[in-house]
């Protein structure tokens, strides 16, 4: 009788920390605007998302779900309330233009934690943003790319004018003015984020063009794979792209998700989830190079000589620096706001091209 | 450098110079297969895929060609022997292309690809200036030519041309002479297929060598413009993507010497050249007449 | 062996009821197959696609607000089909209309009262029209082929938006990023029961013009026009009718619908104009119209039916982790499915043997 009464009382305890259990597993979602095959902005927030399972003890602490190729608009709204009445715990939303889908579905679900990455609206107390410093990268990319060209012309695959592309546009050419003053880039704009043969289409005219180095802000690998083609260096963009150049990739900004992803689904574990705007760069870990590959030794410690003072706190749009239409814009010192820089929608001195307006 | 952008503007037009050429003899015949987009995304992770896990590009080109063919032979049955509409059938095609290649191709994402190279021959590759240009490109934009030529001859010097093109303008009166108007639609249908499967390999296989959903971006629609833009000749279909592929190009060129154009107006150029050439060549009652294909969308069921 | 098609005298009512559920049948084989192919159960996800996004009120909404724009386009495309018109550009009619119809809010922002909406929707619809106009015109003046045309306008239109979104009409306080301001409170489409979901107004214009034009269609003399110029241009001749007239009612309509479908999306789903608007209503809905069957009340089931396609395949990649390019391929089979079955209603189907097929051969030479 006893024994019976006594496992009768294990088996209710072990089911009472079942259920503790079965609550406990935290549900983290992620809503992608392209094809996780992408392998460009998608695949590495996805791969972040990988990472952050891992950490926090696999499936069976952290239920993962996603959708991929969601379109900006009607369609958000509804994925994101699918996966708010799922069970999602947090959900993060991987697109500029799912801003005020994800801010109308937040004020509805207040239980509901929302991360919103590249944007500025923080409607809801549950809605945090969050964005990396990807013109850190570029800047040491300027630095490698000045020293190793020889024509002194870098050539530059753009998107679209965003901030965002901008940004890194400048700061390219500001760390590529450090080594060389007379520096310039040329910039093509393809108009798409992604579409392989347009992308190549560019790296080879901006080849043709004269310059010896490329390096990209759309996602594909398509212009690595030109440049190994014509024998010049490249940059890989969003992720390691070495697999599509062994010989021709000298770094790449790689969109380390991983950390940032970890650090907030546990704090939703902990209870300790705040809202926050978190624009992280090389010091925190969202933003890393990958290998230092195809250059002599002096190119790589200048560029681990730069990750280093970054890492140490330095902003690369300090002053002085000069517009493109030759005013000033920053006074020797003096730190560009953060507000200024996400709203960027000018050139600095050195950039062979007008921006599209 | 001039040989150099001329090589690119080559590579930009040979896969829609391939697909256009297909779905030319297609609509020579009297069928339009709007599923162009479809087959040739097909062709591409197919040849992919081929490729990669035998090692050599022209298996992987001989597969696309395959997958593109019977892929066109589901349109085929479909508009063909159960007359289903063939606007309504070729977008289902396109969709059906699109879905499935995304499906196939998720183990290939990352990897990068077996790149057809170029043909060198001992010194004519060499030459200045026209070496590259004539002898050091890869062998499928030769093919692209060739096929140009073939089709071109087999349409108006040949006289089963004659027949696919009597079938393509008056179904009814090829019937009554006895042709089998079905049987001849079903063999442009799937030359057709495998030229697009071929155009999709190209661009997986040269132009960028690597599998990613959604690579074709369109190429497929810009293929079946130029069918109509050339109004329905093969030597026009050749000058209308090399025309393509200049203004992309030239545009990119454009930009990187800082010319500033809006290139949203650029890119609808060859779009609105499409409209115009359409109403020139139409409002010339007699010049329709002899080009296009009356029969073209007519379904045709043999009724005995 | 072959296949050999004999048209019935009549076509059969039998097969008219039947080749729906027929082809829905084959569609869920087809689709059984391709899941356990992927290895995933198929019983639960035919059950994520079809039964559990019907589960819940507010995913009704949702299917009625993914539903509402192909339902519009699909209704004026099925009259345009009907007279034997194609009009492939709905997408590009349906951009036009959105950016007419957002020129008020866009342009005068200060302009806030309760006519502005029904202005908007007047605009949409005109700039619709307009846009479809052009084919037509083209078609009737210089005969130049309408499926052509149409198709290359639509690119016009998607590049001419994105020139606008990213330039003239970008919103100032938008941080440079592409699109123009949120929409007043006059300039939004109201939803129907805000309680409940998002549903809009849009999703009953879907239902009343599709009502309306099964009337015209059924029952006036225009539809009777429209279906004899379709069937025979000679007879519709003879019996009084132009069809250069026609050519034109049939793209205007359908390009009215296609541009308050473009409206009400930007107005009520949507709240401000953006690059990412069209991402193909116009195209998907010439598969609705075709699986309506051209009729208009059958494109109000085929609206819904593709509808529960995008959102089961949202609930079937979030619960089984079904990948998203399912859903087309999936949309792809169940068009045809739909139209080898409709085949059916109008042919018989005999299965003609070697030897007869041989001696078929033999007289061809």
């Amino acid at each position: 009788m006893k024994k019976t009464l006594l496992s009768l009382v294990t088996a209710t305890a072990a089911l009472a920390l079942a259920t503790v259990a079965a609550e406990a597993k935290l549900k983290a979602c992620f809503i992608y605007v392209g094809p996780i095959g992408d392998f460009g902005w998608s695949y590495q927030h996805h791969q972040g998302a990988l990472e952050m399972q891992k950490n926090l003890g696999g499936e069976e602490q952290v239920e993962l779900a996603y959708l991929e190729s969601v379109a900006e608009g009607a369609d958000a709204e509804r994925a994101l309330e699918r996966f708010a009445r799922s069970g999602c715990n947090i959900i993060f939303t991987t697109s500029f233009g799912y801003m005020d889908a994800t801010n109308a579905v937040a004020g509805k679900f207040p239980d509901v934690k929302f991360e919103h990455a590249t944007g500025y609206k923080r409607d809801h107390p549950n809605v945090s943003t969050y964005n990396s410093k990807f013109h850190e990268g570029r800047y040491v990319q300027g630095i490698i790319a000045a020293k190793m060209s020889k024509a002194g012309v870098a050539g530059y695959i753009a998107s679209f004018p965003i901030p965002e592309v901008v940004m890194g546009i400048n700061a390219f050419v500001l760390g590529a003015q450090t080594v060389n003053p007379d520096f310039k880039v040329k910039v093509v704009w393809a108009n798409t984020w992604f579409d392989p043969g347009k992308e190549a289409d560019a790296a080879k005219a901006l080849i043709d063009q004269g310059v010896d180095i490329i390096t990209q802000h759309t996602d594909s690998t398509a212009p690595m794979q030109v440049a190994a083609e014509r024998g010049i260096k490249a940059f890989g963009q969003a992720s390691d792209m070495i697999a599509f150049g062994k010989e021709t990739q000298l770094t790449a900004v790689v969109d380390n998700w991983g950390p940032y992803y970890t650090e907030r689904v546990k704090a939703v574990m902990d209870g300790t989830w705040s809202q926050v705007d978190v624009w992280g760069g090389m010091k925190e870990g969202h933003v890393v190079m990958a290998p230092f590959t195809n250059m002599p030794d002096d190119v790589k410690a200048a560029a681990e000589a730069a990750v280093e003072k970054i890492k140490g706190g330095f902003e690369p749009f300090t002053g002085p620096i000069t517009k493109q239409d030759g005013t000033e814009w920053l006074k020797d010192g003096e730190r560009a706001e953060n507000g200024v820089l996400l709203g960027l929608n000018f050139y600095v001195k050195g950039v062979d091209d007008k921006l599209p307006q | 450098m001039f040989d150099a952008i001329i090589i690119t503007i080559a590579t930009a037009a040979t896969p829609i110079l391939i697909a256009a050429i297909g779905e030319l003899v297609v609509e020579r015949s009297g069928v339009l297969n709007l599923g162009v987009e479809g087959m040739m995304i097909m062709g591409a992770v197919t040849g992919f895929g081929v490729a990669l896990t035998t090692g050599s590009p022209w298996l992987g080109f001989l597969a696309a060609a395959v997958v593109g063919a019977l892929f066109s032979l589901l349109f085929g049955f479909l508009t063909l022997t159960l007359v289903t509409n063939q606007v309504a059938t070729g977008l289902a095609l396109t969709l059906l292309g699109l879905g499935v290649s995304g499906m196939i191709g998720e183990a290939f994402i990352g990897q990068p690809g077996v790149k057809m190279g170029n043909i060198s021959i001992p010194l004519l590759s060499d030459l200045p200036f026209v070496g590259k240009l004539l002898f050091g490109q890869d062998p499928i934009f030769y093919l692209s030519i060739l096929l140009t030529l073939a089709v071109a001859w087999f349409l108006f010097r040949t006289r089963a041309g004659l027949t696919l093109r009597s079938v393509g303008d008056n179904h009814a009166s090829a019937h009554a002479l006895g042709i089998d108007v079905i049987g001849i639609r079903y063999m442009a249908v799937t030359f057709g297929g495998a030229c697009a499967g071929v155009a999709g390999g190209y661009l997986s296989l040269v132009y960028t060598p690597q599998w990613i959903e959604n690579m074709t971006a369109g190429r497929g629609w810009i293929a079946l413009a130029l069918v109509v833009f050339a109004s329905w000749r093969p030597w026009r279909v050749l000058a209308g993507a090399y025309l393509f592929g200049a203004v992309s190009i030239g545009q990119l060129h454009a930009q990187a010497l800082g010319v500033g154009v809006p290139s949203q107006l650029l890119s609808a150029l060859p779009y609105l050249a499409t409209v115009v050439v359409l109403v020139l060549i139409s409002r010339n009652r007699r010049l329709t007449m002899i080009n296009t294909p009356a029969s073209l969308g007519r379904a045709f069921v043999p009724d005995r | 062996m072959r296949l050999e098609l004999v048209k019935r005298p009549q076509h059969s009512t039998l097969f008219s009821a039947l080749s729906p559920f027929i082809a829905l049948g084959l569609t869920l084989i087809a689709g059984a197959i391709m899941f356990s192919l992927l290895g995933k159960n198929p019983v639960d996800a035919l059950y994520y696609y079809f039964i559990d996004p019907l589960r819940e009120t507010w995913s009704l909404h949702e299917l009625a607000v993914k539903a509402a724009p192909l339902i519009l386009i699909a209704v004026g495309l099925s009259v345009c089909y009907s007279s034997n018109n194609w009009n492939i550009g709905a997408e590009g009619q349906f951009i036009a209309g959105a950016i007419l119809g957002s020129s008020i809010p866009v342009l005068l922002p200060g302009f806030q009262s309760w006519i502005v909406l029904p202005l908007m929707l007047i605009l949409g619809m005109a700039g619709g029209a307009a846009y479809g106009a052009i084919p037509a015109w083209l078609k009737v003046r210089f005969n130049t082929n309408e499926i052509l045309t149409s198709l290359m306008l639509v690119y016009v239109a998607q590049l001419f938006n994105d020139w606008l979104v990213r330039g003239p009409w970008r919103n100032p306080q938008g941080f440079s990023f592409p699109g123009t301001v949120r929409f007043h409170e006059y300039a939004v489409l109201p939803e129907i029961w805000p309680a409940a979901g998002r549903a809009n107004w849009g999703f009953v214009f879907a239902l009343v013009a599709a009502f309306l034009l099964w009337f015209m269609m059924s029952r006036t003399l225009k539809g009777f026009e429209v279906k004899v110029l379709g069937q025979s241009p000679r007879a519709g001749r003879f019996a009084g009718f132009s069809s250069s007239r026609m050519v034109f009612f049939a793209f205007t309509l359908s390009g009215a619908l296609a541009g308050l479908a473009g409206i009400c999306e930007v107005s009520g789903a949507v709240g401000h104009l953006n690059e990412k608007l069209s991402i193909g209503y116009g195209f998907t809905a010439i598969i609705v119209a075709f699986l309506g069957r051209l009729n208009p009340l059958g494109v109000v089931a085929a609206g819904l039916v593709l509808a529960l396609t995008y959102l089961g395949g949202e609930a079937a990649q979030i619960s089984i982790g079904v990948s998203d390019k399912a859903v087309r391929a999936f949309q792809g089979m169940l068009l045809f499915f739909v139209l080898a079955c409709d085949t059916l209603i109008h042919y018989r189907i005999r299965f003609v043997g070697a030897r007869a097929g041989a001696g078929e051969a033999m007289r061809h030479v």
